[in-house]
């Protein structure tokens, strides 16, 4: 198996660390595999599997005690991610609600929100999804289209939101917005809006070519009236924090990544073992054996990469151009060994109920969701060519000032 | 690129069939693909329309047309965006009666072929088994004779129309002990006592029902062996050449379709304030693609006119599954990076695309075996030639 080629992974050598992974496994063994075909067929998970994960502690792992948080670094956060990728955890998408959503209110939200959210959060009792793709927006996020207008005691929220992961069965979501739309300082701004709300509504989960028991939809917004102190940090903001927590959400995926790509490979182990053609295990072709020694030896270095990452981002050192390399370098190592593993396979493989088919659907988004590989490549790219970046940065100044002038 | 290997009657046929599939089929796709099955009464339509004899004899009720209708319908049904409705027909029309049509007596025929043209009984091709897939010689189904029966046991699986068809051709051991030369062909009747199936789940091909078959006891009459006992390996072994020239035909046209609804869809779509089209990668990339279809698709015709002529194509028609379908997976894969978010939903149309050109490099022998042929041609100066 890869563990007997593998490295000590040092992120993950505490007895803490093991006790962890021991509460994930069980809780994926009791709560998730037994209930997954159900959920892949109405679209989402059921509330008691976020409860349940609540209670267990598995909920904002990396959180302040002070708000239910399990007061440990983002290293568990990772195992947690890691350990239930390579078991085919898909829902409930604990990352996007303890790593993604929690962070924004922990970080930058005031007292009143901590309090209000993050206890009820770590215990699974509210569930928070992050809006900001729309309908015309991907990756661009400063073309978002979504208004919110300072009414005195409230923001009049309207737009739309697509692509929203756990926004069918989420409590809440914060929201992208523009609160001074159509002017010079229009920055975006971050809204918790409360599912409650009246003009807030939900499209039915989108059907997709994977990830079948997360729920994916759109959220509309109609004079929604949303509370004045119901906005994260301050106002025009919204883009600095994004920026500022890329890093950690493209890690999420990263790890994420790597952890199907084991599973997958363990998986094949188990099966080229057993399976047999031409009157030999099909481990015992030279093919099998190479194609399984070139993966196993990629994925050991992104480990390696990955590892790394994680340390730099829990001492807040990890910049957002490394943090993209980890994922666009392992969302493309995913997708090939999960499609060389279903390869391996054969005709099984192309059959729902083995794991590789749906690691195979899953896989293939990774590539498109927490910013296409495409703008990862161009991120890394800017800041490789740093020299000429600055030039043109330059120079469309300079055209933008005679212009005016 | 106009092909000159089509007339003015091909051309014609293209656009009766085009016109056919998006009036009488395309507006039922995605209720044949939530179902798992293509209905009966669409059999009946193509048989009426003569769509499923094009290349059988008149004699039988086929329209005794040429290759290339083939190679032309094959093309159009990619344009439905289902894998799996080419493949319920495909199944029916290019691997069951091919068998029949090729071995089949005038009896087996008159029954099977006739009304398999007119789609009134529908046939399934059954060859792999749950321990052996693209290994036919290690097929261990077996029919013994009991005087003027076979007694057939065994299991038969990943078998397209294995659920709905009405009769299968099964490749058994008439010889249990023996290798290849115990392999015969045999036509099962769907309502014989014994023959039970089971509907497979699977990643794409969704409007194809794939079954797992199983056999206890079950009585055939001698009269339903096909062709010469022991020979079924070498009957296998011929119709694998069309089935994987038809595959590599998949792999270019899915490629083709893809990319256009692609270049469609990158017309419209902006980013950073400008189409997406024009980005100088993703216009390279749509270059690279184009010039890969070209050449797999070039290929591909060059080895249907040797076909024509009756060359030996083992080697040939391996390669060019082997490269075509690989095309269609990278194709796929790249055209749904193309429509970034909505790539990933259903309701756009690469999702089922990708989920279906997966099976193109296990199906009709995988990637994997294709390379065990061609090596063994070329490394070991194997013969596959049937024909003499």
């Amino acid at each position: 198996m890869f563990s007997d080629i593998q490295l000590p992974r040092d992120i993950y050598a505490s007895e803490e660390h093991q006790m962890v992974r021991e509460t994930i496994r069980q809780y994926i063994k009791k709560e998730i595999l037994p209930n997954r075909e159900r959920w892949e067929e109405q679209g989402y998970c059921d509330d008691s599997a976020w409860t349940s994960a609540g209670e267990l502690g598995l909920l904002n792992l990396s959180l302040s005690e002070e708000y239910g948080g399990g007061g440990l670094d983002f290293s568990f956060s990772a195992l947690l991610i890691e350990e239930a990728a390579i078991l085919g955890l898909v829902a409930p998408a604990i990352s996007m609600h303890s790593d993604i959503v929690a962070v924004y209110i922990e970080q930058y939200g005031s007292e009143l929100l901590k309090q209000k959210y993050l206890p009820d959060m770590a215990l699974g009792k509210k569930i928070g999804s992050l809006a900001m793709t729309e309908p015309g927006t991907g990756s661009d996020v400063q073309a978002i289209k979504t208004t919110a207008v300072d009414k005195g005691d409230h923001w009049l929220l309207n737009g739309s939101k697509t692509f929203i992961t756990i926004g069918y069965t989420s409590t809440f979501a914060i929201v992208a917005c523009k609160t001074r739309p159509g002017t010079d300082q229009e920055g975006l701004s971050l809204l918790i809006v409360d599912a409650n709300l009246p003009g807030f509504t939900k499209g039915k989960p989108f059907k997709k070519l994977g990830l079948k028991e997360s729920d994916t939809c759109e959220l509309f917004f109609e004079d929604v009236q949303v509370p004045k102190d119901h906005i994260i940090g301050e106002e025009g903001m919204g883009f600095i924090y994004m920026m500022q927590e890329l890093p950690r959400e493209r890690m999420t995926i990263a790890i994420q990544s790597i952890g199907v790509a084991q599973g997958a490979i363990d998986d094949t182990i188990d099966y080229v073992t057993d399976r047999v053609a031409f009157r030999t295990p099909i481990a015992g072709f030279q093919n099998t054996q190479f194609k399984l020694a070139e993966l196993a030896t990629q994925l050991s270095v992104y480990q390696a990469y990955v590892d790394k990452c994680v340390k730099l981002l829990a001492t807040h050192e990890l910049t957002a151009e490394a943090a993209s390399m980890a994922k666009l370098g392992a969302t493309e190592l995913e997708s090939q060994v999960v499609d060389e593993c279903l390869q391996l396979h054969g005709g099984y493989g192309y059959i729902w109920e083995y794991a590789i088919a749906r690691r195979y659907a899953n896989a293939r988004v990774t590539r498109i969701y927490g910013g296409t590989n495409e703008i990862m490549k161009l991120m890394i790219s800017r800041k490789l060519l740093s020299r000429y970046t600055a030039e043109a940065k330059a120079k469309r100044k300079r055209r933008r000032e005679q212009k005016v002038s | 690129m106009n092909h000159s290997v089509y007339n003015e009657d091909h051309r014609l046929f293209r656009q009766s069939f085009r016109d056919f599939l998006s009036q009488e089929i395309q507006p039922h796709i995605d209720k044949y693909e939530a179902q798992g099955k293509v209905p009966r009464s669409v059999y009946e339509r193509f048989g009426e329309m003569g769509y499923l004899g094009l290349g059988y004899a008149e004699a039988y009720g086929g329209m005794d047309l040429d290759i290339w209708y083939n190679v032309i319908m094959a093309e159009e049904m990619n344009r439905l965006n289902s894998g799996g409705f080419a493949a319920a027909i495909g199944a029916h029309s290019g691997l069951a009666l091919a068998h029949i049509n090729g071995a089949g007596n005038k009896n087996q025929k008159e029954k099977y072929l006739r009304q398999g043209i007119k789609g009134q009984l529908i046939g399934c091709l059954a060859i792999s088994e749950p321990d052996g897939g693209s290994d036919v010689q290690a097929l261990r189904t077996t029919a013994i004779q009991d005087s003027d029966h076979y007694i057939i046991n065994g299991s038969k699986t990943f078998i397209t129309n294995g659920v709905n068809s009405d009769f299968i051709v099964a490749a058994v051991k008439t010889k249990p002990l023996a290798k290849s030369h115990g392999i015969s062909m045999i036509i099962i009747d769907r309502d014989t006592p014994g023959v039970t199936a089971t509907h497979l789940n699977k990643l794409g091909w969704r409007a194809s029902d794939t079954g797992e078959i199983s056999f206890q006891d079950v009585r055939v009459p001698i009269s339903q062996l096909l062709g010469i006992e022991g020979q079924g390996f070498l009957y296998i072994m011929q119709h694998f050449v069309t089935e994987r020239l038809a595959m590599a035909v998949n792999g270019y046209a899915l490629s083709e379709y893809a990319l256009e609804v692609t270049l469609q869809y990158m017309s419209e779509r902006k980013a950073f304030g400008r189409s997406i089209n024009k980005f100088q990668v993703l216009r390279h990339r749509i270059a690279q693609m184009a010039a890969e279809i070209e050449m797999n698709k070039s290929f591909v015709y060059s080895l249907y006119r040797r076909y024509q002529e009756g060359a030996y194509l083992v080697k040939e028609a391996s390669m060019a599954k082997l490269l075509a379908t690989q095309l269609s997976d990278k194709v796929t894969t790249q055209c749904l990076q193309m429509f970034g978010g909505y790539g990933f939903m259903e309701d756009y149309p690469l999702a089922r695309m990708y989920r279906d050109t997966r099976i193109g490099q296990i199906g009709g022998g995988t990637s994997e075996i294709l390379c065990e042929i061609i090596s063994k041609i070329m490394i070991d100066g194997a013969n596959y030639n049937t024909t003499k």
